[in-house]
C-alpha cells in the first residue's frame, strides 16, 4: 500500500487523495509526503493509522518529512500508533491547539471513557460538545457493532481556531458499509449500499421497519443531519465510493432529506478500493444549530420517511 | 413504583447501549412483568443518543405493544432528552413490529 499525504487535503478538496491511495499490496505500506507543507484533515490521519495498524512496524516506511508542518504528524500520534521512529521532536511553540490525538477504540467501555477523558481536550462549552460527543458516540459504535474490524476504530479530531470549527475522522478497516448492508438488504454496488447506510430506518441487522431491539438504522442519518443543518461537510468512503455532502449555502434553507441523493452532494464511485468504512465530518461552532431544534427536524424528517416506506407497502384495490 | 436513576447508571451523556440493554433486561422488563409500573429518572442525564434510548425501550415497545408507555414515566427530562425519546417512541408505532 502506499498513501501520500498532500499538501492540502480538507474535506472539501479531499477527492484527489483519495485518488492517490494505492491498496495494492496490503503487507506493506509505504508513507510518502509533500516536501513543503502538509495541512490535512484528521479523517486522512485516521485512515493511515486504520491501514497501517494491522501491520508490523517493520512493514511500514514513511519518508523522511521535510515540510515545515511535519510535527502535526508527531503530535497527533500517528508514529505512536503505527509503532515507527520519528526524528521529530515537539517544542512548546509548535502548540497545535485543542486536539484529540489518534486514539484506538476496541469496545464499549473504551469507547465511554474515550468519551469521558478525550472530549475535555477540546475545551468546549456544554452546548458545543454535545454534538461533538453524540457524533463520536454514534460513529464508533457502528464500527463496533457492524464493521468487524479487528482493528477497532480510529479517531482524531482537530479544532481550528481561525475557522473556529472542529473536524472529526473516524476510519476502520471492517468489512464496509456493502457486506454490512447486504446482510438484510439488497445493494449491488458500494453506492447503493451507502444510499441505504444513509436512510434513516435502514440497518444491515435486519430488514423490519423499527430495526432490533439494539439497531434501528438512525445513526449514520443522525449524523449527516448534524452535518446539513449546520451547513458543514461530511463524508463516506466505504468500497470503491465516496459520498460527500456539500455546504449548504447560506442563502439556502435547510430540508432533511431521507434520500442522501436529494442532498447537495457529489459522489465518486471509481476510487481505489478501501477496505472498511471512513467517516469525515466538520462542525462549525460559530453558526452551530441548537442540539434541541436540530433534533425537531430529524425528527420530522425521519418520521416522514418511515411513514413514507410504510405507505409504499400498503395494498392498492384493484379496479377492474 | 420502582423509580431507575439513570445518572447513577449511566452518567451525564446516555450513550452505552450495553449498559441500556443491561438495565433494560434486569430492571425495567421484571417490573414490568409482575404488572407494575416504572418511573426513569433522567435528572443530570444532560444528553442521550438515540442508540442509547432505542436500546433501551425498543424491545419493550415491541414485545408489550405501545400500550407499556401507560406503565413507564420518564422524569426530569431536559428538552434533549424529551426529544429523543420521542423520536424513538414514534417511529417505533410508526413502524411494523
Amino acid at each position: 500500500m502506499h498513501i501520500h499525504l498532500p499538501n492540502t487535503a480538507f474535506l472539501g478538496n479531499i477527492d484527489p487523495f483519495l485518488r492517490g491511495y494505492d491498496p495494492q499490496n496490503t503487507n506493506y505500506l509505504r508513507i510518502t509526503a509533500n516536501k513543503k507543507w502538509i495541512s490535512i484533515h484528521p479523517v486522512v490521519l485516521s485512515m493511515v493509522a486504520a491501514i497501517g495498524q494491522p501491520l508490523e512496524p517493520s512493514h511500514i516506511s514513511c519518508e523522511k518529512l521535510e515540510a515545515r508542518s511535519k510535527h502535526y504528524l508527531e503530535r497527533m500520534g500517528l508514529f505512536r500508533i503505527l509503532g515507527i521512529e520519528s526524528d521529530i521532536t515537539i517544542t512548546e511553540k509548535e502548540s497545535a491547539g485543542r486536539f484529540i490525538p489518534l486514539e484506538i477504540i476496541n469496545d464499549s467501555e473504551g469507547l465511554t471513557k474515550f468519551i469521558t477523558e478525550m472530549i475535555p481536550l477540546l475545551h468546549l462549552k456544554p452546548e458545543q460538545a454535545r454534538p461533538i460527543e453524540y457524533i463520536i458516540s454514534e460513529l464508533i459504535r457502528n464500527v463496533l457493532e457492524h464493521s468487524r474490524s479487528e482493528t477497532g476504530a480510529i479517531v482524531c479530531a482537530q479544532y481550528y481556531k481561525k475557522s473556529n470549527r472542529i473536524s472529526i475522522g473516524i476510519a476502520d478497516t471492517g468489512i464496509g458499509i456493502k457486506k454490512s448492508i447486504n446482510q438484510s438488504h439488497v445493494a449491488t454496488t458500494h453506492l447503493d449500499a451507502i444510499k441505504l447506510a444513509l436512510t434513516p430506518g435502514i440497518t444491515g441487522t435486519t430488514h423490519k421497519e423499527g430495526g432490533t431491539e439494539f439497531n434501528a438504522g438512525a445513526g449514520l442519518f443522525f449524523i449527516k443531519s448534524i452535518a446539513k443543518v449546520n451547513r458543514d461537510f461530511f463524508i463516506l468512503y466505504s468500497g470503491n465510493t465516496l459520498y460527500k455532502l456539500l455546504k449548504t449555502p447560506p442563502s439556502r434553507k435547510v430540508r432533511l432529506f431521507s434520500d442522501p441523493f436529494k442532498d447537495r452532494h457529489s459522489k465518486d464511485d471509481k476510487l481505489p478500493l478501501w477496505q472498511g468504512t471512513v467517516v469525515g465530518i466538520d462542525l462549525s461552532l460559530e453558526q452551530t444549530e441548537e442540539f434541541s431544534s436540530l433534533l425537531d427536524l430529524i425528527h420530522k424528517a425521519y418520521i416522514d420517511s418511515v411513514k413514507e416506506r410504510k405507505k409504499a407497502r400498503y395494498r392498492r384495490p384493484r379496479f377492474i | 413504583m420502582k423509580s431507575i436513576k439513570m445518572n447513577e447508571r449511566v452518567g451525564s451523556f446516555a450513550e452505552n447501549k450495553d449498559k441500556a440493554r443491561n438495565i433494560r433486561i434486569e430492571e425495567i422488563v421484571p417490573v414490568l412483568k409482575k404488572g407494575e409500573g416504572i418511573t426513569l429518572d433522567f435528572s443530570g442525564v444532560e444528553s442521550a443518543t438515540q442508540s442509547f434510548i432505542h436500546a433501551l425501550i425498543s424491545e419493550i415497545i415491541r414485545t408489550y405493544g405501545v400500550e407499556i408507555l401507560d406503565r413507564i414515566l420518564f422524569k426530569n427530562c431536559n428538552e434533549t432528552v424529551q426529544k429523543i425519546i420521542t423520536i424513538v417512541v414514534d417511529y417505533m408505532q410508526e413502524s411494523e413490529f
